[in-house]
């Protein structure tokens, strides 16, 4: 059963009456509505959800990068009061479900201020655990900091590696391949991910 | 005493005056105990675990950032790739994020038709984890061997109607594929008559086992409220008593026109966790028993659904189902073009790891081997 967002934000700001807590209509026919959470009351208001409401199971966390804040609220449409960010942000959505209750998602959203320095999120793990590896695949991932995590590292790829690949201006290297005299449209390409190979 | 080199993760046990009696082990990557290429960095005192920490992405191909290159329908062979034991549950998964994103009604035979193959695969994916886990605990071979030579069977049906033994690439947005060929629903039915014979055989020698008892009672359990925390789903918590299966909890397709029960377990071990697959076979042979008398006549795809340049509205959805290995999601965003803006798989395998450290701390590293295997991963899935 789909959870009623509306009715939740009424719970939310009755406990909570000084959260941030946003409504966003989904245009398409699957209608999932979602509440963004300014990132100061995420722990709070995902806290009061497990404990008041049931939601205790913290199913999915996905990360989305975000270059054109246009495109995102298109998508996700803001309903009332809050402005839009103007500038690309990083974004975490997180599906919740009550195994008690049976219902869900309740789909949270919470966005970093900026791409590159603020791209700090609360992280979730002190409330639910399934967070620690899905928070550390959207660190590795998306590069989002997730201020609280136990053990923040790289997950899917190797330490050493540099940059963010799910990022959508990420630039595919061409090392990845053993290219024994690497020449024209390659070399071309690999200065375009290394600048620093023109001095060379 | 191994010294680590210094790219591995220094767990706080490792400091103080007794770190010099601890034996670090990289259990891994290649290891026919960890069911793939996967990892695990244990420190050792004597053969007690003291601490856990996974490794992963060595099967890394980054499936998500591929499929928003291309249209939505071919990331649909490429579904298969996922957990490559059971494809035509992930097809399902993904064609119903689709279908739930751009409002794609399903004809009824093709309902009926992806329950049965949901079913089957489950079989599979059950039937293969009974060989694998006698595996882990030392019976390598006899007990893979008779559990691959049903799959096989149900592998020959599968082959028969979509063209492949495991990359089915069957699922359309909207249906499936093809219809059924001339006398498969019949050869599906012998299939079902035959299957619960095979699993009281199968039962009778592992319900008893010394070894199998020994090995697995009171090994690797959790309270339940650990495992709701840590997003583990499937038979896994259904073994420790947790009545939430996705079939009946948020019913998906026309799981309730079906009657069957959810199987139960107590303690949670891994006793119960092969426990708790036999009976879902058996609720699994319910279903398709039902869905093949009951499987109706008609169209097998959306006949209005558009193949080429198909853009589904702007939006986002998430559907999920329930694999044989627990809670498989798919989250998409569409902006409205061609290719998905975000595809997010929410692999069950991957998740169901969230805990494996919590459950092996303290005991022997022989029982490692054995909770891995309960837990039952399959490492495409788990990589992406």
């Amino acid at each position: 059963m789909i959870a009623e967002t509306e009715a939740i934000l009424g719970e939310i700001r009755t406990a909570l009456p000084d959260a941030t807590v946003t409504l966003l209509k989904n245009p398409g026919p699957a209608a999932q509505h979602s509440l963004l959470i300014g990132n100061d009351d995420l722990l709070r208001v995902a806290g009061f959800l497990r404990e008041a409401l049931a939601f205790d199971l913290l199913s999915n966390i996905t990360g989305v990068d975000w270059p054109d804040a246009k495109k995102a609220d298109a998508i996700a449409i803001h309903e009332g009061e809050g402005m839009p960010s103007e500038i690309g942000y990083l974004e975490t959505v997180y599906h919740l479900f009550s195994t008690t209750r049976r219902i869900g998602p309740l789909i949270l959203r919470a966005r970093t201020t900026d791409r590159d320095q603020q791209v700090q999120i609360p992280s979730l793990v002190s409330l639910f655990r399934s967070a620690e590896f899905q928070e550390r695949e959207i660190f590795d991932l998306y590069g989002i900091q997730f201020t609280g995590h136990p053990d923040l590292r790289r997950i899917l790829m190797w330490d050493e590696f540099v940059d963010h690949p799910m990022r959508k201006d990420y630039v595919a290297p061409d090392d990845y391949e053993y290219e024994p005299t690497p020449h024209d449209a390659v070399l071309e390409k690999a200065r375009k991910h290394y600048p620093s190979l023109k001095d060379e | 005493m191994v010294s680590a080199p210094s790219t591995y993760s220094s767990a706080p046990i490792l400091e103080g005056s007794d770190a010099d009696q601890l034996l670090r082990v990289s259990l891994g990557p290649q290891h026919p105990s960890t069911h793939g290429v996967f990892r695990m960095n244990v420190v050792l005192d004597g053969e007690t675990v003291v601490s856990l920490k996974p490794v992963f992405g060595y099967l890394h191909r980054n499936h998500e950032k591929i499929a928003e290159g291309v249209t939505y329908l071919s990331s649909m062979p490429y579904t298969d790739r996922l957990d490559y034991i059971c494809p035509l549950s992930n097809n399902w998964a993904y064609a119903s994020a689709v279908e739930k994103l751009a409002g794609i009604e399903v004809p009824e035979r093709a309902e009926y038709m992806r329950v049965i193959l949901a079913e089957l695969t489950r079989l599979i994916n059950h039937t293969a984890f009974m060989g694998f886990i006698l595996g882990d605990m030392g019976a390598w071979g006899s007990a893979l061997m008779y559990a691959f030579r049903e799959r096989e069977l149900i592998l020959d049906l599968f082959e028969d109607l979509t063209g492949a033994r495991m990359m089915a690439n069957f699922m359309r947005f909207g249906g499936c594929r093809n219809d059924l060929p001339a006398g498969w629903a019949e050869k599906c039915s012998v299939l079902v008559d035959d299957y619960g014979p095979f699993l009281d055989e199968m039962e009778k020698f592992l319900v008893g086992n010394e070894i199998l008892l020994a090995r697995c009672q009171d090994v690797g359990q959790l309270p339940k409220e650990t495992l709701i925390n840590g997003g583990i789903t499937g038979p896994m918590l259904r073994a420790a008593g947790v009545n939430y299966d996705i079939r009946k909890a948020d019913p998906y397709g026309i799981y309730e026109r079906f009657s069957f029960r959810i199987p139960l377990g107590d303690k949670g071990d891994c006793y119960d966790r092969i426990m708790i697959r036999f009976l879902e076979m058996r609720e699994s042979l319910k279903i398709l028993r039902q869905a093949l008398d009951q499987l109706p006549d008609g169209d097998y795809v959306n006949p209005k659904i558009k193949i080429r340049n198909f853009k589904p509205p702007v939006g986002e959805a998430y559907a999920r189902i329930e694999g044989p290995k627990g809670e498989l999601g798919f989250h998409l965003i569409s902006d409205g073009t061609v290719n998905p803006y975000r595809y997010r798989v929410r692999p069950p395998s991957f998740i169901n790891l969230t805990l494996l450290e919590d459950m092996c701390l303290g005991l022997d590293l022989a029982d490692v081997v054995i909770i891995l295997g309960s837990i039952d991963i399959v490492l495409g899935e788990v990589d992406r």
